[in-house]
């Protein structure tokens, strides 16, 4: 059920996203999704890709720090507190979230989240149970 | 010539020869038969002390290391009884392991008179009242010109390092006529009081003498103007004996080292090979009356070199020209020795494996600042931020309690470090001192 997000390690410079991306681009690698923290100085880059091992290897191969983190995929209905009903799931069997970022589906109602959070399985399963649709890694590669 | 002991300051060069060569012999026979590691050492090149008779046997003699100090560590090298050691000072290591050095109650009476030549020649006096801003503790510092100044009959204020506001206020209210700190500091001191709204005017201050760092004739000009006082160079070094070693006269002309305790030579650092007058090489000391860790032709490291020509203020001592840097890597932050290795040190046992480093030192303002640029590793990177603001943090706060220096840390990527034949270059000094 996991999901594998690269995240790359990157200095606040001109040119290091583009840098990345188009390595990527290059290997035939598709983002489905992506998001930056950044403070003053370096930021971190965090992809879901269609072939994570292999972007991955590339990327270490063109000399970036690169890690492979366990995140989950949800959908969430695309209406007013749909979000807000997920949430709960997790808050009400504390399970905390490191951080989150949405992610445009293509042409559905409902909205993809990914969640990083510090127990995946047992978030799974709470928002299994909770009927919080969790994507399958495989269809998220596929987006 | 303000002198506090014309008769040493001002012998001739034959006389000196003489005086030195009989405390050369002496001191050999002392370490051959009380410190092993120097019996030793001289036994391997076949060497007797009877064979040292004359201060042109000395190059004979086997070069001492900071590495021995560290192999001995702590009290290896002492040759006095330790029930005769009246006062330890440790100077901090590349490898946490400080240099140790003991004093007897004899070497403090040396420390303490060519400390009292160092002020004397700087234009204190009894009447005088030094204000000693360096820092007391294991540094030599702050109680070596202690004692020196004690020993002149001035009125010592022991303030040791930090508050500016308050040193700057008891410069004023208590009439300081001499100040002893890094030369730096002198400078951050002198902002400090334009903050104040304090003129120089105000103060009663004459000289400083100032030391423990490299800096230049410009740093000089600014403080002589900003303070309105003669600023005077004084070299030393806790292995040899501490503050005092060497001080310049009133002649600002290279600085007067007190040969009849330490005999200076300039050597090639490749080689070992002595060099004439004049020419550039490392400094080499030689202590001839210390008791407690007398240490034959210990490498410094500092770069400089020697006229044995008569100085205009009449003093004979030989004199070496104003330091020019480093046969090693080693750095001084703010007064602070730092060698390379000691970061590298932290950051090995944060990360498990050392990662590329460079320090980047520069000199904002009148205060020296320490960058250290890390790259980041898969070992040390993880996905939140927050993790590696901590990184940042962890080793800021270990730089900060081995170094006692504060120091920004900044994440680099992998590679972004420049290297040079396969080597990591390490440090970029922006300070332009030289």
């Amino acid at each position: 059920m996991l999901v594998k997000q690269i995240s790359v390690f990157l200095e606040n410079k001109s040119g290091r996203l583009a840098e990345v991306t188009s390595i990527l681009g290059k290997n035939d690698i598709d983002i489905s999704a992506l998001s930056i923290a950044d403070t003053t100085d370096f930021g971190i880059l965090r992809l879901i890709v269609n072939k994570p091992e292999q972007a991955e290897r590339i990327l270490k191969e063109n000399g970036f720090t690169v890690s492979c983190t366990d995140v989950i995929a949800i959908a969430v209905v695309d209406e007013p507190g749909g979000l807000a009903a997920a949430l709960r799931v997790l808050d009400d069997a504390s399970i905390g979230i490191e951080y989150m970022y949405a992610f445009v589906g293509k042409a559905t109602n409902e909205a993809l989240v990914i969640l990083r959070v510090e127990e995946p399985e047992k978030a799974v399963q709470v928002l299994d149970k909770n009927n919080i649709r969790v994507l399958p890694a495989e269809r998220v590669y596929e987006l | 010539m303000n002198s506090w002991n014309p008769t040493c300051e001002s012998m001739s060069r034959e006389e000196m020869r003489k005086l030195q060569s009989e405390r050369l012999i002496k001191t050999v026979r002392r370490i051959y038969h009380n410190v092993p590691y120097y019996r030793n050492k001289m036994q391997q090149l076949g060497l007797l002390p009877e064979d040292i008779n004359s201060v042109d046997d000395l190059k004979k003699l086997p070069f001492t290391y900071k590495q021995d100090l560290r192999d001995t560590y702590p009290y290896g090298l002492f040759a006095a009884p330790l029930s005769e050691i009246v006062r330890i000072h440790a100077s901090s290591g590349t490898t946490g392991r400080p240099t140790v050095v003991g004093y007897t109650r004899n070497d403090i009476t040396v420390w303490s008179e060519v400390m009292a030549r160092t002020l004397t020649a700087a234009g204190a006096g009894k009447e005088s009242f030094i204000q000693i801003a360096y820092g007391y503790g294991l540094f030599t510092g702050g109680l070596g010109v202690h004692y020196g100044a004690e020993r002149i009959g001035a009125s010592v204020i022991p303030i040791s390092g930090g508050n500016t506001k308050r040193q700057i206020q008891i410069m004023k209210d208590f009439g300081t006529t001499h100040i002893a700190c890094t030369p730096s500091y002198a400078l951050y001191l002198a902002e400090t009081m334009e903050e104040m709204g304090i003129r120089k005017e105000e103060l009663s201050l004459k000289a400083g003498v100032f030391g423990a760092e490299p800096w230049t004739d410009n740093m000089r000009k600014e403080i002589e103007n900003k303070l309105g006082i003669k600023a005077i160079d004084i070299y030393g070094l806790s292995e040899v004996i501490g503050p005092g070693v060497a001080f310049e006269c009133e002649c600002q002309n290279g600085l007067h080292i007190s040969e009849d305790h330490f005999i200076p030579e300039i050597i090639d650092p490749q080689t070992g090979e002595v060099l004439p007058e004049g020419e550039k090489g490392e400094l080499v000391f030689t202590t001839i009356t210390k008791e407690g860790i007398p240490l034959i032709r210990y490498r410094t490291r500092d770069i400089s070199s020697l006229t044995y020509e008569k100085c205009e203020c009449g003093r004979t001592l030989v004199r070496m020209s104003r330091v020019s840097g480093r046969t090693d890597d080693m750095l001084i932050i703010r007064g602070v020795n730092v060698f390379p290795s000691q970061i590298e040190s932290v950051l090995l046992e944060i990360g498990e494996t050392a990662p590329h480093y460079l320090l980047i030192v520069d000199r904002v303002g009148k205060l020296d600042t320490l960058e250290i640029l890390v790259e980041v590793s898969d070992k040390l990177f993880s996905d939140e931020i927050k993790r590696l603001e901590e990184l940042e943090n962890k080793i800021r706060r270990e730089i900060e309690s081995t170094l006692g220096i504060t120091a920004k840390v900044r994440l680099v990527e992998p590679k972004t470090i420049e290297r040079s034949e396969g080597k990591a270059k390490r440090v970029i000094d922006k300070r332009n001192l030289k």
